[in-house]
């Protein structure tokens, strides 16, 4: 009907731009984690092929490493079981206040989000009603503190990644057809049951999608654990983006990223398995 | 049906709802705080992080505290740039995925694909990386930030529209031609006017996204500051509230354009009722 | 005359001679030809439908038609202008589509309103009017189509192609979004506005009872070719094909042995039977064929009682089933060779519904059989929608 090449037209600039500005990027970073290990700004650097920077990192940074993998895992976590009930309580549940509550969702993006990371800072603080609370119950003791703990900083993850979990999820049950769950339960599965032979395996892709878009950034963040954590929480984003703007070590910093794109990529090459990226996009 | 059986069954019917307003406080309660607090006079204490005493004067002289126009309304241009040129160019780019075919298509969604998973922190780096490898090392600022900008954000147009664009049915477009529509009369009339409140949700979250960045930008930021990197900053000394004045202003501009949208579009669907 | 012609004649006299005329058109698809070699002339202001299986190639053809598909080879003419290749918008051809594909985001007026609009034409409101009386929807002309009901919409779309005036009008299964009894009232509608506006009509369907209630000339389509056109009487009374037998109503098929002609009738020997078939209704002269007879066709009683049948009388049957329908009983019957053959029968209360296992004697009056080439597969069209 058009012309052949028109979509190669239409697609070119875009294209063009994510090579230029993602793909070659990608590139420079890796050759960047093979610079020589002893340049600096001022001595210039060279690429040394200096694999031995890999062991080197990840020995001297592990900790931080492994402790966004384990901080991710559980905000993404909480975030599913969350944004489930969220998801679910707005695509069966709402009715008319349906669209109210997408848009709440979504409040969230309307404001910075360094600014609604701060507000926690508030909501935590030393003599806060949380805390007193807590103290008072003897959860905390009476010097306990969340600011500066693990626990705020996953909460910070879990409150500013929740909106990319239910989303996906929303989306996924919205298209669900809630005949389904009375045909199950017309054929003797009981509420529960309904729920995991059917729902689940049917909001699959939702949760799929959301556990990505979840996971990847907390794993990659450090606005949280720098703002709401003490140096005992750093993620390894502490660690890039202090070795990039302070430090100068250009080579561990390229090092250390390229490890954490590696491990974020095998982590959803092997979960995402199921679903093509065709789906995915 | 006993009463006790009654309210067992309102509850297991509202349980879910209930659980799902907590989750939404849970969401919604920082935000709130912000403007709260941007309402807070802290010029007599030194913890920021404590509401004293209630003021408007943060709202009178919001850009009292230095540089923090500036770095507001650096990222205003920033992000009124990226989103014009990343929704141009994601939106030719929807249509070229959604209406024709060409050879490398999986590479292409790959090449779309990847930027949305990678962690910022990666990609901001990368970027640096490129920058620094290529000499401009010196002049990162206002134009490495835009770039980079554009750059995550083609993603998100590109889904957002091509997912507009599937959802349409060829045949109105088949139809319009039926109907003596030429090609662009067709594009237009029928094509345009039902994919635009998709390409307007992409340039919405292009600019959201833009606006919103700290992580990529401060990579690559130079001596420019937008306005996370002010807060970023400020958050080390002792975060001014007009921080929260400027929170709480953005929250109610993009609220009442949501809003706004929503009404427009039950009003014109009522007018035509009636 | 046959009836065809007939009609055909009315129409011609009735119009200028601006008929559809498809000559050897083909189209191929990367993995199938979906449409091959077709030859079909749709004289003027005919009520056409085309009548087939989902895949039959009855869809392409219509969208060959409209010019939303290329023809691989062949030509579409119209009168003597070759449109083959003609863009879209640029034919005097207006389609009501399956789903209607009504303008979401434009009202109903602005709906009808848009092919006018695209023509040039600036003053469209009475034009609009006057379509809207035309088609009922006077009252909804500033609703949007997500705001109307589905046979609304059906409407909507048709009043929206007719505003144009097209030469020809084509309408892919306009009615198989609505439920029966809307679209029964549909046909009838569709039918009248037809004759109202006296139009050439080209209607894809594969509900044969559409097809035979509106169409004055229905073409069987099967695999990508026409097996049969005639009307609708024609059709049915006088298939060329197991295929057609089978799509068109029911057949009972019966294998035999063709004799050969004998005067005006083609005889066969039908397990022992000797059968008369009207010449003109044997489409087969030697060697083996299928012997059919419509089930409204066979007469069954009781072994013994008298049939109102000339001819033959085949012995030895049983009842096996008999469903009561109401107006009909639908009897199946197991002849001696071991075949099951339908048979319908009028509730007259001439005699009671015969139960299951009764004994009884078979037969058909000798005019109303049909004899098609056994090289046919007997079930072809049977269970196809």
């Amino acid at each position: 009907m058009r012309g052949r090449l028109t979509g190669y037209w239409l697609f070119a600039p875009a294209a063009l731009w994510l090579a230029l500005f993602f793909a070659v990027p990608l590139y420079s970073l890796v050759a960047t984690s093979l610079f020589d290990p002893d340049g600096s700004v001022l001595t210039g650097y060279d690429v040394a092929w200096a694999f031995g920077n890999f062991p080197d990192a990840i020995s001297e940074y592990w900790r931080p490493l492994v402790r966004s993998l384990v901080y991710a895992g559980i905000a993404t976590a909480i975030c599913l079981v969350l944004g489930y009930v969220l998801a679910y309580a707005i695509a069966f549940k709402a009715g008319r206040w349906k669209n109210l509550m997408l848009v709440l969702v979504v409040a969230p993006f309307f404001t910075s989000f360094l600014v609604r990371t701060l507000s926690w800072k508030l909501i935590l603080a030393d003599d806060g009603w949380i805390v007193n609370t807590l103290q008072f119950v003897h959860v905390l003791g009476d010097d306990g503190r969340l600011l500066a703990t693990p626990v705020a900083v996953v909460a910070g993850l879990t409150y500013n990644f929740l909106p990319f979990m239910v989303l996906p999820l929303y989306a996924a049950l919205e298209k669900l057809d809630p005949r389904l769950i009375e045909a199950a339960s017309d054929l003797y599965a009981s509420p529960a049951r309904a729920f995991w032979k059917v729902t689940w395996p049917l909001s699959r892709p939702g949760v799929v999608g959301g556990v990505l878009l979840t996971f990847i950034p907390a794993a990659g963040d450090f606005i949280n654990a720098e703002l709401l954590g003490s140096p005992n929480e750093r993620m390894v984003g502490n660690v890039i983006q202090n070795l990039f703007t302070t430090t100068g070590d250009y080579a561990a910093a390229g090092a250390l990223s390229v490890t954490l794109m590696l491990i974020i990529v095998a982590m959803v090459v092997a979960y995402a398995r199921t679903s093509s990226t065709e789906d995915l996009v | 049906m006993t009463p006790l059986q009654r309210v067992g069954r309102w509850i297991g019917d509202h349980l879910v709802l209930a659980l799902g307003v907590l989750v939404i406080v849970y969401l919604v309660v920082p935000i709130a705080i912000v403007a709260l607090m941007s309402f807070n006079d802290s010029s007599g204490s030194r913890n920021v992080y404590k509401f004293q005493e209630f003021t408007v004067s943060n709202w009178a002289n919001p850009c009292k505290p230095e540089g923090l126009c500036d770095a507001v309304s650096t990222s205003i241009q920033i992000g009124l740039l990226a989103t014009i040129v990343a929704t141009t160019l994601g939106t030719l780019a929807a249509f070229a995925l959604a209406r024709h075919r060409f050879r490398g298509r999986s590479g292409a969604n790959m090449l779309i694909f990847l930027p949305m998973a990678s962690p910022e922190i990666v990609m901001g780096s990368s970027l640096l990386a490129l920058f620094v490898a290529a000499g401009f090392g010196g002049q990162l600022g206002f134009w490495t930030i835009f770039i980079a900008h554009v750059m995550f954000c083609l993603s998100f147009v590109i889904i957002t529209v091509k997912a507009r664009l599937s959802g349409l049915d060829d045949n109105l477009e088949q139809a319009a031609m039926d109907l003596y529509a030429t090609e662009a009369q067709t594009f237009w009339r029928v094509t345009f006017p039902l994919v635009f409140p998709g390409i307007l949700a992409a340039a919405l979250l292009s600019f959201s996204l833009s606006f919103d960045d700290f992580i990529i930008s401060n990579l690559n930021a130079g001596q420019t500051v937008t306005f996370p990197m002010f807060v970023w900053g400020a958050a080390q000394r002792g975060v001014p509230m007009q921080v929260n004045v400027i929170g709480t202003a953005m929250f109610v501009i993009a609220l009442a354009l949501v809003l706004a949208g929503g009404w427009n579009q039950r009003r014109r669907a009522t007018a035509k009722a009636a | 005359m046959s009836q065809v012609d007939e009609v055909l004649h009315q129409h011609r006299e009735r119009a200028q001679t601006r008929d559809l005329r498809l000559e050897g058109l083909t189209k191929e698809f990367a993995s199938f030809t979906a449409v091959k070699a077709l030859d079909l002339v749709v004289p003027t202001g005919t009520f056409f439908a085309l009548l087939g299986p989902s895949g039959c190639g009855k869809t392409t053809t219509l969208r060959m038609v409209a010019g939303l598909e290329t023809p691989t080879s062949g030509r579409i003419l119209l009168g003597d202008d070759d449109v083959t290749y003609t863009k879209p918008y640029k034919r005097p051809v207006n389609t009501v589509f399956q789903n209607y594909a009504l303008f979401p985001h434009l009202d109903i007026a602005e709906n009808v309103a848009f092919g006018l609009k695209r023509r040039g034409i600036k003053d469209v409101k009475g034009a609009v009017a006057e379509m809207l009386e035309l088609t009922e929807l006077s009252t909804q002309a500033t609703k949007t189509p997500g705001q109307l009901s589905g046979g609304q919409q059906q409407r909507v779309a048709l009043a929206r192609a007719l505003i144009n005036r097209p030469e020809v009008l084509l309408l892919d299964e306009p009615l198989g979004a609505l439920d029966l009894k809307l679209r029964r009232s549909m046909q009838v509608e569709l039918k009248r506005i037809q004759s109202e506006v006296g139009l050439t009509f080209v209607h894809v369907t594969h509900d044969q009872e559409e097809a035979m209630t509106m169409a004055d000339v229905v073409a069987v389509m099967n695999g990508g070719v026409i097996e049969q056109m005639g009307s609708p009487t024609e059709l049915y009374d006088n298939p060329r094909t197991t295929f057609v037998a089978n799509f068109l109503g029911q057949s009972n098929l019966v294998a035999g042995e063709i004799i050969g002609v004998d005067g005006d009738v083609v005889k066969a020997d039908m397990h022992g039977t000797t059968v008369s078939v009207p010449r003109e209704r044997a489409h087969a002269t030697s060697g083996k064929g299928w012997i059919g007879v419509r089930p409204e066709k066979v007469l069954i009683a009781r072994t013994g009682e008298r049939i109102d049948a000339p001819g033959n009388h085949m012995t030895g049957a049983v009842v096996t089933d008999a469903s009561f329908i109401g107006v009909s009983t639908q009897y199946r019957v197991r002849m001696a060779w071991g075949q099951e053959i339908t048979a319908f029968e009028q509730n007259t209360g001439l005699r009671e519904v015969l139960a299951p296992g009764t004994p009884v004697d078979v037969s058909w009056r000798p005019e109303f059989a049909f004899l098609l080439d056994a090289s046919q597969d007997v079930t072809a069209g049977l269970g196809e929608v």
